[in-house]
């Protein structure tokens, strides 16, 4: 046990002295934190919208009131012809448009359908769907409630093809309610990602390199040699990773909590505990990788393709799983990350606890058993 | 028997259909400073490996120690001390951090570690730079810090794996007297080396050859047995026919470096 104990401030040692590793072990998740919460976001937010109204009467108004007081639009300029819209969206100083008729208070008081259109800049084809629907959904909320008030007609939009996007007709809006996320913050749906994303890259990424660093300095060998058994040798340079990630994941959370007001409403404890469980599936692959490689730099590229890029792009993480091609979705299921995203984000924002997660808890297991089983496997033969 | 550093066997380990050490035998006595030579590729480092405990034998037995490698790898373990050509020691730790962290490892208590630490710094001379990085320390000072924490748990057997390879000549020459050192302590010295010069300074050589030993003795009696004047001349004389064959350049990778 002495033994052991030293191997383990050694591998402190290294991760102190090497500046830069600890640097980036320490940075990464607040910084990551940071960008997903800042930069890197998928709401619709501050929407620059140009509107057209050649002749302004009190429904235009009232209805243009509406929008810039929904909070997510920001009204960028009144124009009175729709031609005067071309250069907004082509400078960029308009997202979207809301082109009125004259006559639209008209229309309305006589009952008649009164016309509107939208014109959404889909060069970003997410987004401009999303702008789409708010943008419905403000139109159509106004109209059920000016109906309700006056007892008349109801607005009906109708959207054209605009010179940045497709069109489609919109006649009834069905109301949707969202749940778990009800307004729609992707920093609520990115918190559970990033903490994978962060405990792949220290627990895969930084075991696969220190065991291939003292493979390539030939230390291995004379760790090899000496009376540590292979398990010691693997604990001894394992568990600081364990505990660095162990911080780094309440770190993560902790951030959001408290930067971000991210809800965590069920345990905190269950969470922690599938972290952990996700930490040793991605500790048995880093140690898969170091025992199939024997530089730094190939164990790097395993574990940046083999563990980072799966588990970024075919988690969920970023990229709804729902929405990509059968194939892919397979793949996805022998991606730990998937299971972790799912997981986290169960019990983060639906509260839910052991009795719904369990499916996804034994199949973290048993991945964490089968990588573990054959990670050591594979780490023993090379004593043949 | 019994009181035999290492005791050798029949040895043979093979990968594949490629014999890399072909039914060698020999003893070493306590206290010998016993050389390994051969040419790159001969089977030296497979050899040394399957006494170390890091590779099984393929048939045959060798006891290092007293232990049968294969049977009580364990064992042989606490008793040897190894340092390979690539010395072993953590560059970005101290002089004194290596020697704690290997006299951990082999189970020194910290005050035979506090000992022990005190010793070999004031006998190398490094009180200075005890605590700088060993990235920061010449190639041959981290020679003789790596030889000297191959010995901080007092091994009775330590093997050398081309510990003088990229050094300089005078480094050798000191590196040598750090061998006979050990060995006036009744530490057995296995050490390999393709410098023929140093060759000179072992008790027995054992020259290999394309996985065979091709002859064993002391320096003197070789080259009586050659007719020649230096241990460099056994050598080529043993090694033209193979080494001027299709065989030794045909080899796969060098048979010394296969894991």
């Amino acid at each position: 046990m002495t033994s052991l104990r030293g191997l383990l401030r050694k591998e402190f040692f290294h991760i102190r002295r090497d500046k830069r590793t600890a640097a980036v072990l320490i940075a990464l998740p607040i910084v990551q934190v940071m960008l997903f919460g800042y930069a890197i976001r998928t709401d619709v937010d501050n929407v620059r919208l140009a509107v057209v109204d050649p002749a302004p009467d009190n429904a235009t108004i009232a209805l243009r009131d509406r929008f810039a007081a929904a909070g997510v639009f920001r009204i960028v300029a009144v124009v009175p012809r729709i031609e005067d819209v071309d250069s907004l969206f082509g400078s960029g100083a308009a997202q979207q448009a809301i082109v009125f008729y004259p006559g639209f208070a008209d229309d309305l008081g006589k009952g008649v359908p009164a016309k509107l259109l939208v014109i959404t800049d889909a060069t970003e084809p997410n987004t401009g769907s999303l702008l789409q629907s708010y943008a419905q959904s403000v139109v159509n909320q106004w109209s059920s409630e000016a109906g309700r008030a006056s007892g008349a007609g109801r607005a009906s939009g109708t959207s054209r093809a605009g010179p940045f996007g497709p069109a489609k007709s919109i006649n009834i809006v069905p109301q949707v309610r969202m749940r778990f996320n009800p307004t729609r913050e992707s920093k609520n749906l990115f918190v559970p990602g990033l903490m994978a994303f962060v405990l792949t890259i220290i627990s895969s990424l930084m075991t696969a390199i220190s065991l291939t660093r003292e493979k390539e300095t030939g230390t291995m060998e004379a760790l090899l040699v000496s009376p540590l058994r292979p398990w010691e040798i693997i604990v001894g340079k394992v568990t600081p990773y364990l505990a660095i990630g162990f911080i780094s994941v309440i770190a993560v959370l902790v951030e959001a909590l408290l930067l971000f007001r991210v809800p965590l409403r069920g345990s905190v404890l269950l969470l922690l505990f599938e972290g952990a469980l996700y930490i040793l599936v991605s500790l048995s692959l880093g140690i898969l990788i170091s025992a199939r490689t024997s530089s730094q730099r190939v164990a790097m590229m395993f574990a940046l393709l083999g563990t980072m890029l799966p588990n970024i792009l075919l988690s969920g993480f970023i990229f709804p799983l729902e929405s990509m091609p059968a194939p892919l979705q397979l793949i996805s299921y022998v991606v730990p990350g998937r299971w972790f995203v799912a997981i986290a984000r169960g019990i983060m924002l639906k509260g839910i606890g052991v009795t719904y997660v369990w499916p996804q808890t034994l199949v973290l297991g048993a991945m964490a058993a089968v990588l573990l089983v054959a990670s050591m496997r594979s780490f023993n033969e090379r004593l043949e | 028997m019994t009181d035999l550093a290492i005791h050798v066997n029949d040895l043979t380990r093979k990968f594949g259909g490629f014999t890399a050490v072909d039914h060698i035998s020999f003893d070493v006595k306590p206290g010998e400073v016993f050389g390994f030579l051969g040419a790159n590729g001969a089977g030296k480092t497979t050899a040394i490996r399957m006494l170390i405990g890091l590779l099984h034998p393929s048939s045959g037995s060798a006891r290092v120690a007293g232990y049968d490698v294969a049977r009580d790898t364990e064992q042989v373990k606490r008793r040897i001390g190894y340092m390979s050509q690539r010395f072993s020691l953590y560059e970005d730790l101290t002089p004194r951090e290596n020697i704690r962290l290997y006299g951990g490892i082999y189970g020194l208590t910290r005050a035979q570690i506090r000992e022990r630490t005190a010793q070999m710094l004031e006998r190398l001379g490094f009180s200075s730079v005890a605590d700088t990085p060993v990235s920061s320390l010449p190639l041959g000072w981290r020679q003789k810090l790596a030889f000297s924490v191959a010995l901080v748990h007092q091994p009775r057997i330590v093997f050398l794996d081309e510990p003088t390879s990229g050094v300089d000549p005078i480094t050798r020459r000191q590196f040598w007297e750090l061998i006979y050192d050990a060995a006036s302590t009744g530490t057995t010295v296995l050490v390999t080396t393709h410098y023929m010069d140093e060759a000179e300074y072992c008790d027995r050589v054992s020259i290999m050859v394309a996985g065979r030993i091709a002859a064993m003795g002391t320096p003197a009696a070789l080259k009586g047995e050659f007719s020649v004047d230096s241990i460099d001349e056994v050598f080529v004389r043993l090694a033209r026919p193979e080494a001027s064959g299709a065989g030794e350049a045909g080899r796969p990778g060098g048979a010394g470096r296969v894991q």
